[in-house]
């Protein structure tokens, strides 16, 4: 079939002009394309440029090793233990169930371990390495390397975590460390990021938590490259976190742990401080528990039985717990009516055994009476009538106000969780919370300690020592940060005069070395430590008049939570005073008992700094107390009791 | 149907071809090729036997194949047109049902190891077959209904078929040619001007069934609009291509991270990054001035497509080589809108520079005709 060559010309014509019009159309594409390349890398390229870095980089934080918290002697009382863990990382593994199995049969994992690897399998990436157990022995993590070879994916690690050497000599000083909760977090106006790694740990009550910023350190960072499913590629930059600065206690780790131990299965608290600086050189509340526990993550049987206890282990007795002071407040009632100048150190009370007072009959301890008594006399054998008979004299307001004066009724700021303030009652304070007048009755009771005042064991103990020097000592837990000092001032003077003071010691050194004193069976015969103190039976119940005529039951008939909590305050030596101590025994009995002979081994350990000697004690109590000093459970140099293991 | 149409005697014989062959448009192909390899042996992370070894061995056996066709007299290309374009119509019916699963769709057949794209020969095929029937229909018949409506049905069995595999893109890219070839054959406006407002109203239609019983696209294919509408309302899902696309483009800058050294490509940041986003890699490593270079080489290739045409006087080519350079126009301007954020994803690759086997062997056949038409044209 032949055209004309005039038709093909024609239809060539057609075509090539619309060959040309489509030609246009492409080049205006290509110019679209052009200018928005031009867009997108030269006018907008900062930008992707920024998204594109965003997209590689990515910065990882690490972990800073917590300071360490030692006792004022450098005993590791806080360390960071290596712990060993074995991971596994899936795309390593090939046969993720046969490698398993087969360290399943190296070390021992339970069912629990399997079942947790498995679920957190199916939730990370293949290449994220995935803890199989924890806290492995040094002799698991061997066997694991050795059997490298037919584990494939396996690695052990290794990182650090807080251990407490002297476990629980310590949990209600240190307090323990945790994960960062959820309220921990919405407490801080601005969370460390640190807080946000998983499984981070921050202090949760004592010392940890109050010195949590000193300890913590600062985070390193790891500028990291990592691909689109986060794997990492390699690391750009590297810069080394600061670790937690270390702490140095007050505390004398070897008196801390005689006093523990010297406290036993008791519920009770003891205090031992330094009169002249301050320094807390034991702080025990018993009984105790272990703080690893809390590290690890208490099971609910270990938790429930500390929970369930009565003895309420996890209270911080020492600074928590709030008793009435009983007898041992009576140097301050004295203070008071001295002071305030209503009796002289000479002014005699004549003690019949109770004093009449509204138609009510308040009791002396002793029913047949003191007699006459003055001041020595009533606080060797501890008389009350000559109490009430003065309390009465100056007034509670007064009374309250050396009692604040003396460190009752305010808080003491050390680092610890729950510090309680105790009551220093008096009328303003009476119609606050109850809306009661005052009556004198209250002042009777108070000027005995009992009442309505608490005392907590710290705060007895910082009265004793603000006696003992006439000073107004404060306490402190903390001796140094980082290598570094913290300072201490002297106390300024608390301004009652040397002679009222004179007075008021030699009555706590009669109540020990008086022919009639109250305590003198827990005196000290050592020269140079010879002591003063002061004992308090202070009542958790009321005895009714009823009561009173059928005969007061003993408090050994009573069942352990109706019983009398014994009291002790004391410093030592007399002449030139080093230590203040303070006992608490709850339920204890009589102080003079219960909570005396605990009070002076606290001190003469303090002393000696360990173990009391014998030498100190009345000759005819060696032989008992040598035998019972060789029953307690003391700690050895590595801060183990022998005969345990520790796991 | 005779070849004395032609004034053969004109036509170089033997080896002489080689001389005529439109040398220009060789080198130029090459070099876009070269481009290709380079990108895929640093998508590969410097690594020859993953992807650049093998495109360059298919290109290898593509060039081999284009010398031939280009050999071959266009007479002879035009009259296999008809038996062209319905083995390609058969393939498509084979791999309807019997084909390969790929990315949701039916793709390809397998034939001695290879994997065959039938909707690739078939943008080729259906250019044949168009302007053989263009260059035997009388040119007064042109825009009689009639001869339109054959050449709508010669483009719309294979559209049909390509999109029940489905596979929107190439059924898109199929009914473009179609189109194309007969706008240059000189079909009336009016008949485009009728089906651009039926366009117009079935894209009304679709976009309306949407979430209906009769809904008319994958739900799938409704996102890839979503998401080209607005890439951020999906972040990490169906708009994470093409976000990350322009990252990659974007952070190029006016001369690239340099050579191997695209932290988008390399960290994967990239999907399909060897295939249809490769050209995302050329902008993140050699930057504006790398991907302004490879635009103007594109352009070169249609230019000297161009001049080639024009300067055919034989209706059968001229329609050939217009047609082969409207489709590889397609290719190139939908991918590049695609990754430049101007279009919405479909699975298009970038002429010469994709990884694949299928699309680099039909682009080299449709060059070796264009050759072929060059060679043998009448003078």
């Amino acid at each position: 079939m032949r055209r004309s060559p005039k038709e093909t010309e024609d239809s060539a014509g057609v075509t090539h002009r619309r060959a040309l019009l489509m030609g246009g159309a492409m080049t205006a594409m290509f110019a679209v394309l052009g200018a928005r390349m031009h867009y997108l890398s030269v006018d907008q390229a900062d930008q992707f440029k920024l998204l594109a870095e965003e997209n590689r980089i990515s910065i990882r934080l690490i972990p800073p090793a917590r300071g360490l918290i030692h006792d004022r002697n450098g005993k590791v009382l806080a360390g960071n233990e290596q712990n060993y863990r074995v991971v596994i990382t899936r795309e390593d593994a090939g046969d993720v169930d046969a490698v398993l199995s087969k360290l399943a049969h190296i070390i021992p994992l339970t069912a629990d371990d399997l079942d947790r690897t498995a679920k957190e399998m199916k939730r990370t990436s293949p290449f994220a390495p995935i803890t199989v157990a924890d806290r492995l022995s040094w002799e698991d993590l061997s066997k694991i390397a050795l059997n490298a070879p037919s584990l494939p994916g396996v690695s052990p690690e290794v990182g650090l975590s807080r251990q407490y050497p002297r476990d629980t000599d310590f949990a209600h000083v240190l307090g323990y460390v945790g994960p960062v909760s959820e309220r921990d977090l919405a407490d801080l106006d601005q969370p460390d990021p640190l807080l946000r790694i998983p499984k981070f740990q921050i202090g949760k009550i004592g010392v940890e938590r109050w010195l949590e910023n000193n300890l913590r350190g600062r985070a390193g960072t790891r500028r990291i490259e990592v691909n689109a499913v986060g794997r990492v590629m390699r690391e750009l930059e590297r810069e080394e976190g600061d670790p937690g600065s270390d702490v140095r206690l007050t505390i004398d780790a070897d008196v801390q742990n005689f006093v523990q131990a010297r406290l036993g299965d008791e519920s009770a608290a003891a205090v031992v401080m330094d009169v002249n600086n301050g320094d807390i050189i034991a702080i025990v509340s018993s009984p105790s528990f272990d703080p690893n526990l809390f590290v690890r993550g208490i099971s609910h049987t270990d938790y429930n039985d500390l929970m369930e206890n009565d003895h309420r282990p996890l209270a911080n007795k020492t600074v928590q717990g709030v008793y009435p002071p009983g007898s041992t407040f009576k140097m301050i009632t004295a203070l008071a009516a001295l002071e305030a100048g209503v009796i002289n150190v000479n002014t005699s009370v004549r003690c019949p055994g109770h004093l009449e007072f509204g138609g009510r009959r308040f009791h002396c301890w002793k029913r047949a009476g003191h007699g006459s008594v003055n001041l020595e006399k009533s606080l060797a054998e501890s008389c009350d009538v000559y109490y009430y008979d003065i309390a009465q004299r100056v007034g509670i307001e007064k009374i309250a106000e050396m009692g604040k004066r003396f460190g009752l009724g305010i808080r003491h700021d050390i680092p610890m969780s729950a510090i309680a303030d105790g009551i220093m009652p008096n009328r303003a304070w009476k119609q606050e919370r109850h809306k009661q007048d005052w009556r004198i009755g209250d002042t009777i009771n108070a000027s005995i300690g009992q009442g309505y005042v608490l005392t907590s064991p710290l705060q007895l103990a910082v009265m004793t020592a603000r006696i003992a020097t006439g000073r107004a000592v404060v306490p402190r837990l903390v001796k140094s940060v980082d290598g570094k000092d913290v300072p201490v001032e002297e106390a300024p003077s608390i301004g009652i005069s040397d002679e009222i003071l004179r007075k008021i010691r030699s009555g706590m050194y009669a109540v020990m070395n008086g022919d009639r004193g109250t305590a003198t069976s827990s005196r000290i015969v050592d020269d140079t430590m010879v002591w003063a103190g002061k004992t308090g039976t202070s009542q958790v119940r009321n005895i009714t008049a009823a009561e009173r005529a059928r005969g007061v039951i003993s408090n050994d008939q009573l069942p352990w939570n109706r019983r009398d909590h014994a009291l002790f305050v004391g410093y030592a030596p007399y002449t030139n005073p080093r230590y203040a101590v303070s006992v608490v025994v709850e339920h204890g009995g009589g102080g003079s008992t219960a909570a005396a002979p605990v009070a002076r081994d606290a001190i003469l350990s303090a002393l000696s700094g360990g173990v009391p000697p014998l030498s100190a004690y009345p000759a005819s109590q060696r032989n008992r107390i040598e035998s019972m000093l060789e029953k307690l459970p003391l700690r050895d140099a590595d801060g183990r009791v022998p005969g345990t293991s520790r796991a | 149907m005779s070849f004395l149409e032609y004034r053969v005697k004109f036509v170089p014989t033997g080896l002489r071809k080689v001389l005529h062959l439109n040398w220009p448009l060789i080198v130029l192909v090459t070099a876009v090729s070269a481009v290709g390899w380079l990108a895929l042996y640093s998508i590969a992370g410097g690594r020859m036997d993953v992807w650049a070894g093998r495109q360059m061995q298919v290109f290898a056996l593509g060039v081999v194949l284009m010398f031939f066709i280009a050999f071959v007299p266009i007479w002879f290309w035009r009259n296999m047109s008809l038996i062209a374009y319905f083995v390609s119509v058969a393939l498509l019916l084979v791999v309807e049902f019997f084909g390969t699963m790929g990315m949701g769709a039916q793709r390809w057949i397998e034939v001695g190891g290879m994997r065959l794209q039938p909707s690739e020969l078939m943008k080729v095929t259906l250019v044949m077959m168009l302007a053989a029937y263009y260059d035997w229909l009388d040119v007064k018949k042109t825009s009689r209904l009639f001869w339109v409506l054959i050449p709508v049905v010669l483009t719309a069995i294979p559209t049909v078929l390509v999109l029940m595999q489905p596979n929107l893109g190439t059924a898109l890219i199929l009914l473009m040619i179609g189109g194309t070839v007969m706008l240059l054959a000189g079909v009336s406006w009016w008949y485009f001007a009728v089906v651009a407002s039926g366009i117009g109203g079935t894209i009304w239609a679709v976009m309306t069934s949407r979430g209906t019983d009769w809904q008319l696209l994958h739900e799938y294919q409704f996102r890839r609009i979503d998401t080209f509408l607005d890439p951020t309302s999906d972040p990490l899902g169906a708009g994470y291509n093409i976000i990350q696309a322009q990252i990659a483009l974007g952070s190029g800058g006016w001369s690239g991270k340099g050579f191997m050294q695209g932290t988008q490509s390399r960290l994967n940041f990239l999907p399909e990054k060897h295939t249809d986003f490769i050209f995302t890699t050329l902008g993140e490593e050699f930057g504006f001035v790398g991907v302004f270079s490879l635009l103007v080489l594109y352009g070169l290739i249609l230019l000297f497509c161009y001049v080639s045409a024009m300067q055919n006087k034989d209706r059968f080519s001229l329609l050939l080589i217009l047609g082969i350079a409207a489709n590889f126009f397609f290719y190139l301007a939908i991918n590049l809108a695609m990754v430049m954020g101007l279009a919405p994803v479909v699975g298009i690759p970038l002429p010469f520079l994709s990884y694949g086997g299928s699309a680099m062997l039909v682009l080299l056949v449709a060059f070796g005709l264009i050759q072929s038409a060059h060679v043998h044209r009448p003078r």
